[in-house]
């Protein structure tokens, strides 16, 4: 895949050991093509875990905060992985593929921890399940774009119109065995495709040889992150950290109050004890942007820290995460960033910044 | 492809460029080089009139979608003027880096710096060996 970007002249940066595309041509105009049309994006460098057995659901139900007990074959679902303190490893996807059967689908970053941690759990209790880190021979491309039905559907005989959201089937495309899953990381409508790491080159070159008179572009990590920023989704270690729990972030939906999973005793606890930090969505009011790592105030008085911030390509303004004290996380509150030794007006807002037209 | 480089400038290493006006007022922008690589531009940071910056110093702030980027005096002096267009049009600088994207007036401190920068041929050559 690397020499493909090269020759597309994209701008290469390393993110977690793998060489990555931020860009091809500009952030803005990849972003407006998947919010448009479609982007295709490169996402090789995440990882894939296989956990198999007549005990592989009792390991998942323990060591995630979802309930899987009802999860269907051909369903997707979004979970965090929990250290002992109900801090946040990672937010990974599930797949269910058969009984006994899942794909773990990870963050590039935290793979190598989420599997040790995972496996250690494993052992330690004797689940009687195997794992198996697939993600060097698993290729993945992300199509995303309210067009990714119609070009995707060019390329696969089976009806995507009967997939659902956060639904996969296995399939083919352009006749290379595939994972087709309806679900993404941008807020649009769209697909992640996961085949043979060494046949995922020719996919990608199918939808480049074909996808352009639908609009799309290939897309960088660059578009990526804004996009997934503006429909309001998490980055793990920038909005998130083992020392941030679910209820720190949108994420207490993941939590499933009725079982019992690593880190459950501590979220109750918290529950009743309340929070005093979370993220709040972000909006400049005044001059400048803000970015990772500047510091939120309340007048004189630091309250918190930007943790994701850019300008948005869509709404055209500048927005944020920010980790602030809980006093000043509800919307429409008054804040100050400060950018450069100056300080910018701001307010909370409700996230997603971004929803697409139904 | 970045534009031509006009020969009637001066340039730093760091991607700034530099026109003496002859009165020992000069103007600076960054070069179309510099743009192409920041790339979408949606921000720009001005010094205030009267700021005065050592050679090397941070005179202006331009942020791309993705990254923030000081903008360095390649002279020492006193900012005299700002391009005030770029509060409301920041891609000024990457549809006319060299043009209506220029970014601050300064006036000399030492007119004897101006020695020191590039001419664009010496500097379409540093450019192309940091080229990839």
């Amino acid at each position: 895949m690397y020499e493909k970007h090269v020759a597309l002249n994209a701008k290469i940066i390393d993110f977690g050991g793998w060489a990555m595309p931020v860009q091809y041509t500009n952030v803005i105009d990849e972003h407006k093509a998947t919010r448009n049309a479609a982007g295709l994006f490169d996402i090789c460098h995440m990882g894939e875990i296989e956990v198999k057995g007549p005990q592989a659901l009792d390991l998942l139900q323990l060591v995630l905060t979802r309930n899987l007990a009802d999860q269907e074959i051909g369903q997707v679902k979004l979970s965090a992985l929990l250290n002992y303190e109900g801090g946040i490893i990672d937010d990974l996807t599930v797949y269910k593929m058969a009984k006994d059967s899942y794909m773990l689908v990870t963050n590039a970053t935290t793979k190598d921890r989420d599997w040790q941690w995972i496996k250690s759990i494993q052992r330690n209790k004797g689940f009687d399940c195997n794992l198996k880190d697939i993600s060097n021979k698993t290729g993945k491309l992300d199509l995303q774009g309210p067009r990714t039905e119609e070009i995707l559907q060019t390329l696969t005989s089976d009806n995507l119109k009967n997939l659902r959201f956060y639904h996969f089937f296995e399939s083919h495309v352009s006749g290379i065995p595939s994972i087709i899953s309806r679900s993404g990381y941008t807020g649009e409508d769209g697909f992640e495709i996961y085949a043979a790491a060494d046949k995922i080159g020719d996919i990608w070159d199918k939808f480049m040889a074909g996808g352009e008179k639908w609009g799309m572009k290939p897309a960088g990590l660059g578009a990526r992150d804004t996009l997934r920023l503006e429909a309001g989704m998490m980055l793990n270690g920038q909005d998130m950290s083992e020392t941030i729990t679910p209820l720190q972030v949108p994420y207490s939906w993941l939590i499933d109050w009725n079982k019992e999973f690593i880190g459950s005793a501590v979220l109750k606890a918290q529950k009743n004890s309340g929070i005093k930090k979370k993220i709040a969505g972000l909006e400049m009011t005044g001059r400048g942007i803000a970015r990772h790592g500047y510091k939120v105030f309340d007048r004189e008085k630091e309250i918190g820290v930007v943790t994701s911030g850019t300008f948005s390509p869509t709404l055209n303004k500048a927005i944020g995460l920010a980790f602030i004290d809980i006093a000043f996380s509800a919307p429409e509150t008054e804040i100050s960033i400060e950018i450069r030794d100056s300080m910018s007006g701001a307010k909370t807002v409700k996230i997603p910044f971004y929803k697409r037209p139904t | 492809m970045s534009k031509q480089n006009p020969a009637d400038r001066s340039y730093s290493k760091d991607h700034e460029w530099l026109k003496d006006n002859g009165d020992g007022t000069v103007i600076v922008g960054i070069t179309d080089y510099a743009q192409e690589m920041l790339t979408d531009i949606v921000f720009v940071e001005l010094p205030p009139i009267g700021k005065k910056v050592t050679k090397g110093d941070a005179v202006a702030v331009v942020e791309s979608v993705k990254s923030v980027s000081d903008v360095y005096a390649p002279v020492s002096g006193e900012v005299i003027a700002v391009n005030n267009k770029l509060e409301e049009e920041p891609a000024l600088i990457n549809q006319d880096a060299f043009g209506d994207g220029w970014i601050v007036k300064m006036r000399l401190a030492n007119a004897g710096e101006l020695k020191s920068l590039l001419s664009a041929a010496d500097y379409e050559k540093l450019v192309k060996e940091e080229k990839p």
